[in-house]
């Protein structure tokens, strides 16, 4: 699903690579974690799937594409398989929930009919079916996410790239977030997330490839974060246990079908 | 669908740059303008050219008692007259002429008195201070020098008059105007585009945001830019408008309906000519503003 094979890239202006030979593979279906302190080239990894940044060197396969072979014009029509979540949500402020996930569907041009179904789906999904008509500033942060991952996922894209999506969250807040990522994650969605939060990583028991200075120096199925917290890793579980819970109840099989 | 989104957001830019486009609108109107008026000029030069040049003669003066030409040895004979017409009607130089008549002095001195009626010059003309003259019609305009050289140096002949060389300085005069009109129509169109293209990287800037969340979520480059590209032709569409409307009014009103009555035996350009001038100041507005605006939101399709 995800190929990395021997991927170096050094921005310009930068002596130190951001990525020195990085090859990892991710499989359709997977939930990953990208952890690494802040400049180990965690963002560089996801920008590079999104193909916003090319390799110096090295190739990257993404769903069956080679990116260095996808010409600048097609790239929009590449980008509309993939779902992208950011720390700083990237909502339009002027539109409502509805609009902002509506306004993505509208731009690759899908019928009106086909958004006045989809969108109410989705927002469903989010947990957010009665705030359709509120505008971005009077939700919570957390509510402000569930729109940007609605906007995400609404296209049904088989892969959803999440770059510090709780970073601006409380830990409370988060594992709602994570609980519905998770859960479009059983639906059949490969998550590639990347995070530099223990706790979460841990709690989710997820796989984790870790990073540093862009290398990768581990990648382990079910990992937790790091050496150092995984002494102190066993209590990550206690967020989870309340706003994850709930957003995963609800409606479990609306979040298969995505 | 599309349509809908693209228009409503053509809507939204034109609103938020509100002043930008104006100033667009009001630059494009004065530069066409320009551009719509040298186009004028020149055809009205043009015809001015025909309508001149075919009532232009070639005078062929012959020496009179007393006169210092070259070809002169005394007062000109009727022999001397005679080769000039000879020559004239001779095969090599007869189709470079339509007719000639002989002008005597007594009507070489009516001609005088009546070109110059009111002035002082009438009191001292006399018939014998006015030359004999052959005034020849030439086929055509561009025959004129032809037959001037062929009698130029014929034994008699005083001055060989080209009259379409008196007519040169005029329209060089007319020449340099619609030339002027030409480059100041060329500094306000480099002016235009540059100000289209402010405009609409002003408006791509202030929606940056949105730019950013339809790369994100794979806008294709052309919904991208089709609301900017039509940003741009709509603003400088208008000032095409204005200015198709200014240079009808210009000869509706200025040409026809002031200098014509004034000048009724010249040939000026009519509102006809006008309407040929409107499609291409559209097209030359629209053609640029999209492709200064096609330039300018290329820096936000980069992927």
């Amino acid at each position: 699903m995800i190929l990395f094979d021997n991927v170096s890239k050094t921005y310009r202006r930068k002596a130190r690579p951001a990525l020195n030979e990085v090859s990892l593979e991710i499989q359709a279906g997977e939930f990953v974690f990208l952890v690494g302190a802040s400049g180990s080239g965690k963002s560089t990894v996801i920008r590079m799937i999104m193909r916003e940044e090319r390799a110096n060197t090295g190739d990257i396969h993404v769903l069956g594409q080679r990116l260095a072979s996808i010409p600048t014009r097609k790239v929009p029509f590449f980008r509309r398989n993939l779902g992208v979540v950011f720390q700083d949500f990237r909502l339009l402020r002027n539109k409502t929930v509805y609009e902002n996930v509506a306004f993505t569907l509208q731009v690759i041009g899908k019928s009106r009919g086909f958004i006045s179904e989809a969108v109410p789906d989705v927002l469903q999904i989010v947990g957010l079916a009665g705030k359709a008509s509120r505008f971005p500033h009077e939700l919570s942060g957390g509510e402000q996410q569930r729109v940007a991952i609605a906007r995400a996922v609404v296209n049904k894209p088989p892969i959803l790239l999440a770059d510090e999506p709780t970073g601006n969250l409380d830990p409370t807040t988060s594992a709602g977030i994570m609980a519905l990522l998770a859960r479009i994650n059983e639906g059949g969605t490969t998550v590639v997330m990347a995070t530099h939060e223990a706790s979460i990583v841990d709690a989710m028991q997820r796989r984790v490839i870790e990073l540093d200075s862009g290398k990768v120096v581990r990648d382990e199925k079910s990992g937790t974060y790091g050496v150092s917290v995984a002494a102190t890793g066993s209590t990550g579980k206690a967020p989870e246990s309340k706003g994850g819970k709930k957003a995963a109840s609800k409606k479990s099989e609306k979040g298969a079908k995505a | 669908m599309r349509v809908a989104l693209v228009l409503r957001e053509v809507w939204t830019g034109l609103r938020r740059n509100m002043s930008m486009v104006i100033s667009v609108i009001l630059v494009t109107f004065i530069s066409l303008t320009f551009v719509g008026s040298a186009m004028l000029l020149q055809s009205q030069i043009n015809q001015m050219k025909g309508f001149w040049y075919d009532r232009a003669q070639v005078a062929i003066y012959f020496c009179n008692d007393g006169d210092t030409g070259d070809q002169c040895a005394g007062e000109a004979t009727e022999e001397d007259i005679a080769a000039v017409e000879a020559v004239l009607e001779s095969e090599a130089i007869d189709p470079f002429v339509r007719n000639f008549e002989f002008e005597d002095r007594e009507q070489a001195l009516e001609n005088f008195q009546r070109q110059f009626a009111g002035t002082q010059a009438v009191e001292f003309a006399t018939e014998d201070s006015m030359s004999r003259a052959l005034r020849v019609q030439p086929s055509s305009p561009a025959d004129a020098s032809v037959v001037a050289e062929a009698t130029r140096s014929l034994p008699g002949v005083l001055e060989v008059q080209d009259q379409r060389r008196l007519l040169e300085p005029i329209f060089n005069v007319l020449n340099i105007a619609s030339l002027a009109a030409v480059v100041i129509a060329a500094i306000m169109l480099v002016a235009a585009v540059l100000l289209i293209s402010t405009t609409i990287r002003l408006s791509a800037y202030s929606r940056q945001r949105e730019l950013g969340i339809m790369r994100l979520v794979g806008a294709s480059n052309r919904f991208i830019q089709t609301p900017f590209i039509l940003e741009g032709v709509v603003a400088a569409l208008v000032g095409s408008l204005l200015a198709s409307g200014a240079i009808l009014a210009l000869v509706q009103w200025g040409v026809q309906g002031y200098l014509a009555p004034a000048l009724p035996t010249y040939p000026l350009v009519t509102v006809d000519a006008a309407m040929l001038v409107v499609p291409v100041l559209l097209g030359i507005g629209v053609v640029l503003a999209a492709i200064a605006a096609a330039v300018a939101i290329r820096r936000y399709l980069r992927v």
